[in-house]
């Protein structure tokens, strides 16, 4: 194996880094240069890990920004069923006119036909 | 498990029940851990910004699919990731400015003595510099995984390339924020350019 090898074999662990080859281990274990270049890649992976915590400050203007937008898909979302809804009210108010209309033209026709005729 | 992350994963159940107001509270709380995942993945604020608004939209919309078995706050990091994917291929495909992988970065610290670097804040701050100099691809990757602990199958998925995909662009990225932060050695891939 050479050293320039090792960059490949390198992975990462719970623990940091390790390498994941016996060759690659064999190798490290009696190179003081890949020794070294392991050493780097611990210092870069735990660098990396640090900047979890490393927080970038957005303002306060975001949370509005983004409560706003929420708030618009909210009500378009809201404005949507009600449309669909009126529909359906729409629709639901055509039945029963014409289920009355039907309704009292019935009731008209029996009395009608049930009219008494005067004496006389 | 921290009493803040309870709080979050509290908030999630209550927002996933329809709970609006929660969700409210869920963005107050983890918007600065969103935006900063953002801007790391896209490089720039205003850019940040929308990614964050369109990460939380598309939270609302799907927070009934949060089944809870993870932290809201990873769910939370695919959805910007994904987001931030989106955003960078519309960026590229308008200003066509994305470098190539194996662009150059530029070396900023070739002149500087070794042992001025030891210091661990200006390592990061330098490490912080490096990956904004990464084409974002390579960022992506390393972000996800090295800083945000994401998962290398669930990095795939967000990022919509393969799992050996990631692992090499993992690798990729790796070796050049190594070369660029501890240049007395050069990387693999110089050695091999050089000998080609």
């Amino acid at each position: 194996m050479r050293c320039e090898d090792l960059a490949g074999m390198v992975t990462t662990t719970a623990e940091g880094v390790a390498v994941d080859d016996w060759r690659g281990r064999r190798h490290v274990e009696s190179c003081l240069r890949c020794q070294a270049e392991l050493a780097r890649y611990r210092k870069l992976l735990r660098t990396l890990r640090t900047l979890r915590s490393d927080l970038f400050d957005p303002g306060p203007e975001l949370v509005a920004d983004v409560l706003a937008s929420l708030e618009e898909a909210g009500e378009r979302h809201l404005l949507r069923s009600l449309l669909s809804g009126h529909r359906v009210v729409y629709v639901g108010g055509l039945a029963v006119a014409t289920a009355g209309a039907a309704g009292a033209l019935v009731i008209a026709s029996r009395t009608r036909g049930r009219r008494v005729p005067l004496a006389g | 498990m921290s009493d803040a992350s309870d709080t979050v994963d509290a908030l999630a159940r209550a927002a996933r029940e329809g709970d609006r107001r929660a969700f409210e509270e869920l963005v107050r709380s983890t918007s600065t851990e969103t935006y900063t995942l953002a801007y790391r993945l896209v490089g720039d604020e205003d850019d940040a910004r929308d990614v964050v608004q369109e990460a939380y939209l598309r939270a609302y919309r799907g927070i009934s699919r949060f089944r809870g078995d993870a932290r809201f706050t990873t769910w939370m990091y695919r959805i910007t990731a994904n987001c931030a994917v989106t955003h960078l291929e519309r960026r590229r495909r308008h200003r066509h400015e994305e470098l190539a992988d194996d662009a150059p970065l530029a070396d900023h610290c070739a002149e500087r003595d070794p042992q001025a670097r030891a210091d661990v804040g200006a390592l990061r701050d330098e490490l912080t510099q490096a990956l904004q100099e990464l084409p974002p691809r390579l960022r992506a990757v390393v972000v996800l995984r090295d800083v945000y602990d994401l998962r290398h199958e669930d990095i795939a998925a967000e990022l919509g390339i393969t799992e050996t995909a990631a692992k090499v662009r993992l690798h990729r990225a790796r070796a050049r924020l190594r070369a660029r932060l501890f240049p007395e050695r050069e990387t693999r891939e110089e050695v091999t350019a050089r000998a080609v």
